[in-house]
């Protein structure tokens, strides 16, 4: 099967065709996979080492028991699935841990599991710089946000930013702003199923991003937040126990020393240094060097500018926010955030220790090498391939299953807040004026979750090489400075309007994605463009796309006086009392 | 909400009570979050030679333990602002709640 190995494609027509070249061959592997013959997949399989094979049944018989468990809980789900409530946040009566349990199992994606580990198997310290911006967001969404989104909001973030403000430009504006973050983050999910599928199951890339795509459908469509929640607690529960083990296994090795861990994880990297033909010295110190900051973060503007991403992106990201309308009350809302700050600490220490795993017992193991010192499969296989170092086949076929499990939870979050966002602000609110029947609304979320999860589909195909971790921080920068901002100023800030929050939420929108665009990681990386001719220097755009955003909203608020304006002005103590005290906020729909 | 419930709620000196304390006990743990956060990053910006300072003889850096105590800063810190939240800014909710349906 050559699609293995260089069924990397360039785009998405390349992918499409290469892919319908191979069908003939791809539905031979799967008769192979299931049973019919091991010689058809030993024919040309550079992965397919006689172990694979084993591997592969493992991995398959897990995740199919994922699959069928979720199904069932899905069919459980459409039960309760009758309304618009039920459909955008489970009729708000899931209770703080749990929700937590979810917030966190939402965060935990498969790009972050797979993506910090091998960062830190790269970098060591960069690692963890990394994964330490994803987590301190959290207090930020905690002191500022949680409490006063469950008090004004009841199915997207659009209602909270949209509750004193006139509906149609703020609500298309929130809609723009979901989908786009919602765009990119897809891409990273869909790019790390296809990686880890090529690997794990010996199927093409292309083929991969279809199953979760389907499978994804399934769940939304038929289940709805109710079933996207409870796939996401017990992927949280299996991905957090599994790490665990992995953890404990890696620090068993060395004795449960951190010492023993890094000084083993130096001496591999000077050895692989050494072997690359530098001097004791030169080599000594590029090993020394996973211990400290390195070229992860070029300059301060960098830093900070990638620091604020992180932390504020955290703040906006629709299908996180979304979940705070399915616990019944601020009390439980902020339990949510509390357990899911800590679960998701847990794990960033987890992924620290993993990484720093790999490299003493991946990186020194030709099992899990290619011909070039990389690592089989793509680099963000470093936790996959440290699974089977650690614990054996069975290990393997159980992580890569909950990988899996967790990009199809997580895909699942994001479309349908993609969905309501499309259904709930634009259909709902901007179309038929608030006066759209729940059924009606129902059926706008479903077929928009279809589109969407075509739309996935096709953007994964299309962003296959792109570093999956990476992805996601152009989500976030996105996030940040669009959504954060319009959504904090117009909880907080009394002369905050609606032109103000249109104009200087779109200018943050626009400003994040076109330096994005410009920056060396996709003007020359993804386009294709030669180096060094990218306009924007920096690693992330938050600095500045933060700043025009809430320069925007201050700029074009004072300078409104308009009719709205007064009105917006006005609308402002009734909406700050209801934020605080959460008196009149709608509650759990309850069954 | 109506209006007289808004002004009623407004003239509570509970609920004005309520908001001053949130509002600064919040915005205190958020500035002391985004100084060790950004404390941090500066420190990766400016100082890397520091945070690669071996603590010993081994081969730990002061790094590792700065990096991992803002990990735990940041779940301490939240849990100190639920706790406090959960028990006195709620109960103080229920009082201007109470005072404001009757």
């Amino acid at each position: 099967m050559s699609g293995l190995s260089n069924g990397r494609c360039n785009g998405l027509s390349n992918g499409l065709s290469s892919g319908l070249a191979n069908l003939m061959r791809q539905l031979l592997t799967l008769a192979a996979l299931f049973g019919v013959s091991a010689a058809v997949l030993a024919a040309g399989a550079d992965l397919g080492q006689a172990q694979k094979q084993a591997t592969n049944w493992t991995a398959i018989s897990m995740f199919a028991a994922f699959v069928v468990g979720t199904l069932f809980i899905t069919k459980w789900a459409a039960a309760r699935t009758k309304s618009a409530a039920d459909f955008y946040t489970a009729g708000g009566g899931i209770t703080g841990f749990q929700n937590g349990l979810a917030i966190a199992g939402d965060y935990m994606s498969a790009a972050s599991f797979l993506g910090i580990s091998a960062a830190v198997m790269v970098g060591g310290f960069d690692g963890l710089i990394y994964s330490i911006g994803f987590l301190v967001g959290w207090p930020v969404v905690t002191f500022l946000l949680a409490e006063r989104l469950r008090n004004l909001g009841k199915f997207t973030f659009a209602d909270v930013a949209a509750f004193r403000f006139e509906q149609t430009p703020v609500r298309v504006f929130a809609a723009s702003g979901t989908l786009v973050v919602v765009a990119f983050y897809l891409i990273a999910q869909m790019v790390g199923a296809g990686q880890l599928i090529k690997l794990l199951f010996g199927l093409e890339y292309w083929i991969a991003v279809v199953i979760v795509g389907a499978l994804m459908m399934v769940y939304v469509l038929f289940g709805g937040m109710t079933a996207t929640t409870w796939v996401q607690i017990i992927k949280a529960c299996l991905l957090l126990a599994g790490a665990t083990f992995m953890a404990f296994m890696v620090l068993w090795n060395f004795g449960f020393s951190p010492e023993a861990m890094f000084a083993k994880a130096v001496e591999v990297k000077t050895g692989i240094a050494t072997a690359a033909g530098k001097t004791a010295e030169e080599a000594g110190k590029q090993g020394f060097s996973i211990m400290g900051p390195g070229g992860f973060i070029k300059d301060p503007i960098s830093a900070i500018s990638f620091g604020m991403a992180l932390m504020f992106g955290t703040a906006g990201l629709p299908h996180i926010l979304m979940r705070f309308f399915t616990v019944p009350n601020a009390k439980e809302a902020r339990k949510s955030v509390f357990w899911a700050t800590t679960w998701i600490g847990y794990f960033y220490v987890l992924t620290f220790i993993i990484g720093f795993g790999a490299i003493s017992f991946v990186l020194t193991n030709p099992q899990f090498l290619d011909a070039k010192g990389g690592l089989l499969g793509g680099g963000n296989m470093a936790a996959v391939h440290l699974a089977n170092a650690v614990g054996g086949n069975v290990f393997l076929g159980f992580i890569s299953a909950v990988a899996f499990a967790t990009i199809l939870a997580v895909v699942a979050g994001l479309t349908l807040s993609g969905a309501s966002a499309v259904s709930h602000d634009l259909y709902a609110t901007v179309v038929k004026k608030g006066r759209a029947d729940s059924a009606a609304e129902l059926k706008v979320s479903r077929v928009t979750t279809m589109v969407l999860g075509l739309v996935a589909v096709v953007l994964g195909i299309v962003f296959e090489k792109q570093n999956i971790a990476f992805m996601v921080s152009l989500a976030f920068a996105i996030a940040a400075s669009a959504n954060f901002p319009v959504l904090l100023m117009s909880v907080l800030w009394k002369d905050c309007t609606t032109r103000g929050a249109v104009i200087g939420g779109f200018l943050g929108l626009i400003s994040s994605v076109l330096l994005t665009v410009v920056s060396p990681a996709v003007w020359e990386v993804t386009l294709g463009n030669a180096k060094g001719s990218a306009l924007f220097p920096y690693q992330s755009p938050a600095l500045f796309s933060m700043t025009i955003g809430f320069v925007g909203i201050w700029l074009f608020s004072i300078l409104d006086n308009s009719r709205r304006a007064g009105l917006d002005r006005a609308g402002f103590l009734a909406q700050q009392v209801r934020s605080e005290t959460g008196i009149g906020a709608a509650g759990a729909s309850g069954h | 909400m109506a209006i007289d419930l808004t002004s009623r709620i407004l003239q509570d000196p509970k609920y004005q009570e309520l908001k001053a304390k949130r509002s600064s006990f919040g915005w205190w743990l958020a500035l002391s979050m985004m100084i060790v956060y950004y404390g941090f990053i500066l420190l990766v910006a400016f100082n890397k030679p520091f945070l690669a300072t071996r603590l010993g003889e081994g081969v730990t850096t002061i790094g590792m333990p700065l990096g991992l105590g803002v990990i735990v800063f940041t779940i301490v810190i939240t849990g100190i602002y639920v706790r406090r939240a959960n028990s006195e800014f709620d109960a103080l909710t229920e009082q201007i709640a109470k005072g404001a349906l009757k």
